[in-house]
């Protein structure tokens, strides 16, 4: 409305006079970015740990294997032919054949306490290691398997720490997306407040413009830079204030043995993700906290 | 050119402003508007900026319908028509230069057709030498011909004044209707809402009376006329 008879040389007077107002205004401008950086703050935490857990369920997918066990009654030969019949199977990656002496290895490093000496390998069972394309798959797969040849005894699957994962997975992105929004609408709203006190603060200004034959969008622009200068302003404070703060986290986790198993993704190797997070934020809250507020205050 | 044909406003239901007005101010012509208070002249000011619409009847200003412009008409319509009030309605914050500049950067002027022409209206209204002073700092007289510097700037074919010198000591009145005619004279039509009955009298204008929403009288003598019957 209006933009089209807008020369380029007003839009240096339209930036300005946003700008303006956010200095004549400072302690309103000072609260308004203020809400915003610590409603994004959080907007970003969740993101940040979403980010984090997929990260997690990804690999805990590439890592997380299935145990064939195959009868020692069987000759080795056949043993290891049951593996070329699991590699045909629809949702494997690949099936490794593990060696009893290997097997016997891995025992005794896993229980170094345990004293394994009347146990030889000829005593235990033959073992494929298998690695799934799918892991959502996981029930279906194994018993898939166990049906593939009556000299498989067991199948055996870190199935509850992938179930955990996934459910944490799951729990996390609903919460994440209903406090994102309820945040979101937080700042929205702080900024749409905040524009509107200046509008009514201006409101003399306003009357005059549109008495001298101002368009509607040449009245707004000045507010709609005003307030996408606060919403980006608090984007950008908040964007750095998360990432000193988990690089914080990160290095006091790495000092702490017991959370070496969960490795955070380094900020740096999600900078992109979070700087077009924060950024649309910032642009969403801007933009539409002053427009709804712009709307009301020029249709009188 | 401005034109009222049988012109009605009800602000609620039963209330009258306008009983059916008609009028025609040619381009160029200076017209004062007199009548009672409340007798309907701020509603036809109201009518003529767009600000109201008619309840019935034909509104013609400067070239638009008003009885069914579009909304985003509204603003060039308005750029035809330049309005003085009686309390300035001044940006304090703003120098004299800045407050008439203003007028011109929203409606999107270039800086130097500013440049050109701010200081020519400051020249015209008299205040070329307060261009640095705020609206604080000047007489209630000075405000009102910085407030019609304003209402000039951007060259409108009309401007309209809603009691321009209610606010003024009568010595200040008459300069200010001295002003508005010396600018008729450069070719603007001028119509003037006013009260100040002495202060018509000592010009030969037309004069339309307005009373309870209707046109009592309307001619070069109007007023007297009126006064006399
Ligand atoms: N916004 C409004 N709502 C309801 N009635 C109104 C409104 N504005 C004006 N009126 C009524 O319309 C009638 C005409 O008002 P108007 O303001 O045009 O009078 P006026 O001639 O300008 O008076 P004055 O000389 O006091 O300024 C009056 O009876 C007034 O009460
Ligand atoms: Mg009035």
């Amino acid at each position: 409305m209006g933009f089209t008879n807008m020369k380029i040389n007003n839009l240096g007077y339209l930036i300005k006079e946003g700008l303006k107002g956010i200095f004549q205004r400072g302690f309103m401008s000072f609260a308004a970015v203020c809400v915003t950086v610590a409603c994004l703050l959080i907007v970003g935490t969740f993101s940040v740990a979403m980010y984090n857990v997929d990260k997690l369920v990804t690999d805990l997918n590439q890592t997380n294997e299935i145990r064939v066990f195959i009868s020692y009654d069987m000759k080795e030969a056949d043993a290891k032919s049951i593996g070329t019949k699991i590699n045909t199977l629809e949702n494997i990656k690949i099936a490794t054949y593990v060696p009893r002496s290997q097997a016997l290895e891995d025992l005794k490093k896993a229980h170094p306490d345990t004293n394994f000496g009347g146990i030889y390998e000829e005593d235990l069972h033959y073992r494929f290691k298998v690695l799934l394309e799918d892991n959502t798959k996981m029930d279906q797969t194994i018993q898939e398997i166990k049906d593939l040849d009556s000299g498989i005894v067991n199948v055996k699957a870190a199935e509850k720490e992938a179930a955990f994962i996934t459910k944490l997975q799951q729990v996390l992105s609903v919460v994440s997306v209903v406090a994102i929004a309820v945040l979101l609408v937080i700042s929205l709203l702080i900024i749409s407040n905040t524009v509107k006190l200046v509008m009514y603060d201006r409101r003399d200004e306003i009357s005059i413009m549109k008495m001298v034959g101002a368009t509607n969008g040449f009245i707004r622009l000045p507010f709609l830079v005003e307030g996408l200068t606060l919403g980006m302003l608090g984007a950008g404070i908040a964007f750095c204030i998360e990432w000193m703060v988990y690089d914080a986290i990160l290095v006091k986790m790495d000092s702490i043995s017991e959370f070496k198993i969960i490795q955070l993704v380094p900020f740096e190797n999600m900078l992109l993700p979070m700087i077009f997070t924060f950024c649309a934020a910032g642009l969403f809250v801007g933009i539409v906290g002053s427009w709804t507020s712009i709307r009301k205050f020029l249709d009188v | 050119m401005i034109e009222f044909i049988d012109v009605t406003k009800s602000y609620a239901i039963g209330n009258k402003a306008l009983r059916g007005v008609s009028l025609t101010i040619d381009d160029g012509e200076f017209v004062f508007l007199v009548g009672p208070s409340g007798s309907g002249k701020s509603t036809i000011i109201k009518l003529i900026t767009g600000e109201l619409k008619p309840t019935s009847g034909t509104v013609h200003v400067n070239g638009y319908s008003l009885e069914r412009i579009r909304k985003r008409e509204i603003p060039y319509l308005r750029r035809t028509v330049g309005v003085v009030f009686q309390d300035f309605r001044l940006i304090d914050t703003k120098t004299v230069y800045d407050n008439v500049a203003f007028a011109m950067r929203v409606v999107g002027a270039r800086e130097r057709e500013i440049k050109e022409r701010v200081p020519y209206v400051l020249n015209l209204v008299g205040l070329d030498g307060k261009r640095s002073r705020h609206p604080g700092e000047l007489s209630g007289g000075e405000q009102q011909r910085l407030a019609i510097a304003r209402a000039l700037v951007n060259n409108p074919s009309t401007i309209i004044a809603d009691e321009p010198t209610g606010n003024l000591d009568p010595a200040r009145s008459f300069e200010i209707m001295s002003l508005l005619q010396e600018i008729n004279r450069l070719g603007t039509t001028m119509l003037v809402v006013t009260h100040a009955q002495d202060l018509v009298e000592q010009f030969t204008n037309r004069v339309i009376v307005i009373e309870d929403g209707l046109i009592a009288s309307d001619g070069m003598d109007g007023f007297y006329k009126y006064e006399n019957q």
